[in-house]
């Protein structure tokens, strides 16, 4: 048994964390207020090759692992979410799917530039019918000659909405087999015929993040372009998602731990009644309880990355992971706010961005609900 | 073109702590980090390198947790590394120092720059660069934070004074000591940090058989000054309390201020 970080993990950390400091937090309140999507920061962060950490060099990554993966996107959340979730979606499950599943020739033409950075991917399950059912999906595909031919509505997908991204995942219908539907994959580029960038969304926060509704009409992709076993384009979906919660769970960690920053520099600046406010114990209590949850929850996400680099089995800790994070962040969240008093509730003291930014992560990849649901089959003993 | 950094690892804290009872620094749960003015050291060797092409060595002498400040040049974009670690260079003053640099330079060889930062924060001598040069009978230039032009055989740069610069043309190889206005240094890359700590990372380790010195040349023994005690002046606070009404109180502070020459 040994919790102590290896020294790429920490070499890791440090620069992300230099990163997040220097880079992204002076510009985070500014992403978030005017909607700007940083193409700069971006960049920044594909020149460092952390968007192709976990994949092998000959594919443009840098030959670490998911451990390491998830220790920069909690560093990366901590300067600013929208950025960790970005990581989350083009790395952990767009990255990954075309890694795992894709062949020499679709990793040469759409890993390696998602993998150096140049290209960022996206991911497409949800439909406006289609949420936590996600099978219940109607997008469909019908392979016409050399074609598939898809068509359907995709919604709430992340990262699409940028200049520089370059494919979907999409999720469709794709025939009917014995036991109902078979739904493949496929690798639509933002480019093909029939691709509609729908609106992008109104959002309560994460306005640095471009999510937008895709409509697809009879949008025509090559033949070649099927990832994976044609029926296993659903089961391939939730493997890669199983790290989107490894990946959200970090996100929620950095975010808990840009909370517990804020609320302990206020706490100790704050003077109510002769002295800081601190030196309370209702105060100190909290900060007590945000660091208690913060590091188990930090605990745990590296608990879940470590089982997925030795090739072991982790949906119980993936999941667990996700829903103990994301809960925590909330609660530390609010109470980063209540800390701050009324000055928490304005939008000067970053902790009201922290707030409105955390409740959207007990719903991506997987609401709490679906979370327990899956927590519920593992001790059934069915998964 | 071939350039040398020496670079140290220091804590990270500008607020160094002493333990009142030893004398000695608090290094509990203090990170390690490479001295602030060695990365702006590293970044102008590599930044040159980039331009000029040719090669970036890193030198540094510590204890081998020292590998990690080396990793994390590897990263920035160090071609190779050197660790000096040896017990016998334990307790070395900035002589000391110098001359183990410099024999390991020597055994380097060829070169035609080399960097350092112009001090560290834990002991701020700024003595080390200046000599090395010394001990190599090159030329340095100190306090350098422009690097105008690099000539076959000479290079142009600009060394800040307290009213102004200097505009200095020296001749290669030479030594410069730089400062954080220099440039802004990179971060170091995911890719290079992971091959820089795998097991056939370009880190290669020197102890004082590898570089030919004698231990009583170097460490503790060798060196010509011996640090007696170290410790944390005491502070005291002179406050004084002034009695009476508002307007007592404000003539008294008036004349006390008056009598110290501060108004």
């Amino acid at each position: 048994m040994n919790f102590d970080l290896i020294e790429e993990h920490k070499m890791i950390r440090d620069m992300a964390k230099g990163f997040a400091d220097e880079v992204i937090a002076p510009s985070a309140e500014e992403m978030e207020r005017t909607g700007q999507y940083p193409y700069d920061i971006m960049n920044k962060m594909a020149e460092l090759g952390m968007m192709g950490i976990p994949f092998p060099e000959k594919y443009g990554g840098s030959g670490g692992d998911w451990v390491g993966t998830h220790i920069c996107i909690e560093e990366i959340s901590r300067g600013d979410i929208t950025l960790g979730a970005l990581l989350d979606v083009t790395t952990s499950v767009t990255g990954q799917e075309i890694d795992v599943f894709g062949t020499e020739e679709q990793k040469k033409e759409w890993l390696v530039p998602i993998a150096q950075g140049t290209k960022i991917g996206a991911f497409a399950l949800t439909e406006p019918d289609s949420g936590s059912d996600a099978g219940a999906l109607r997008t469909r595909a019908v392979l016409e000659g050399d074609e598939w031919v898809l068509n359907g509505t995709k919604q709430f997908v992340t990262n699409i909405g940028l200049d520089n991204a370059s494919i979907a995942l999409i999720a469709a219908i794709s025939g009917k087999g014995q036991r109902g539907n078979i739904i493949s994959t496929f690798i639509v580029p933002k480019d093909a015929p029939g691709f509609q960038l729908g609106k992008g969304y109104e959002k309560m926060a994460w306005h640095g993040s471009a999510t937008h509704e895709i409509i697809l009409e009879n949008c025509r992709i090559p033949k070649k372009n099927l990832l994976g076993d044609p029926s296993r384009g659903f089961a391939q979906h939730l493997a890669v998602l199983e790290t989107g919660r490894i990946s959200i769970a970090a996100v929620s960690v950095g975010v808990a731990q840009a909370c517990l920053d804020e609320a302990l520099h206020y706490a100790r600046e704050r003077t109510q009644f002769g002295r800081p406010i601190f030196d309370f114990q209702a105060i100190q209590f909290k900060l007590a309880d945000m660091a208690v949850s913060i590091e188990l929850a930090r605990n745990q996400y590296l608990k879940a990355a470590w089982l997925k680099d030795q090739k072991r089995k982790h949906t119980f800790e993936a999941t667990v992971a996700k829903l103990f994070a994301s809960e925590m962040v909330e609660k530390v969240a609010s109470d980063a706010v209540q800390i701050h008093g009324g000055y928490g509730y304005m939008d000067e003291y970053p902790v009201s961005r922290y707030y409105k930014g955390a409740k959207l992560l007990q719903i991506v990849e997987g609401t709490s609900e679906v979370q327990r649901m899956i927590i519920g089959r593992v001790l059934a003993g069915g998964m | 073109m071939n350039i040398i950094v020496l670079i140290k690892q220091v804590p990270d804290t500008t607020d160094v702590k002493l333990d009142p009872k030893t004398g000695s620094l608090i290094r509990e749960g203090v990170e390690s980090i490479i001295n602030p003015d060695d990365r702006h050291a590293l970044e102008a060797a590599i930044s040159l390198k980039k331009a000029e092409g040719g090669k970036v060595t890193v030198l540094s002498m510590g204890p081998p947790q020292t590998i990690d400040a080396l990793s994390e040049a590897i990263g920035m974009g160090a071609n190779e590394a050197i660790l000096l670690s040896d017990s016998a260079f334990a307790g070395a003053d900035t002589w000391a120092t110098s001359f183990t640099l410099g024999k390991s330079i020597e055994k380097i060889g060829r070169y035609d720059l080399i960097f350092c930062g112009r001090q560290a924060i834990d002991g701020d001598t700024a003595q080390i660069g200046p000599q090395v040069a010394d001990y190599l009978h090159v030329p340095q230039v100190t306090y350098v934070f422009e690097i105008e032009k690099i000539l076959k055989k000479t290079i142009i740069v600009k060394r800040r004074l307290e009213d102004g610069y200097e505009r200095v043309q020296c001749n290669l190889p030479a030594l410069l000591t730089v400062i954080g206005e220099l440039n802004v240094p990179r971060y170091p890359m995911v890719g290079k940090l992971i091959d820089a700590c795998k097991e056939k990372s370009p880190i290669k380790i020197w102890n004082a058989s590898d570089i030919g010195v004698q231990a009583n040349d170097v460490g503790l023994e060798g060196s010509f000054t011996q640090v007696i005690k170290t410790f944390a002046p005491k502070f005291k606070r002179q406050g004084e309390m002034l009695e009476g009404d508002a307007r007592k109180v404000a003539g008294t502070l008036v004349e006390k201020l008056k009598e110290n020459k501060l108004i």
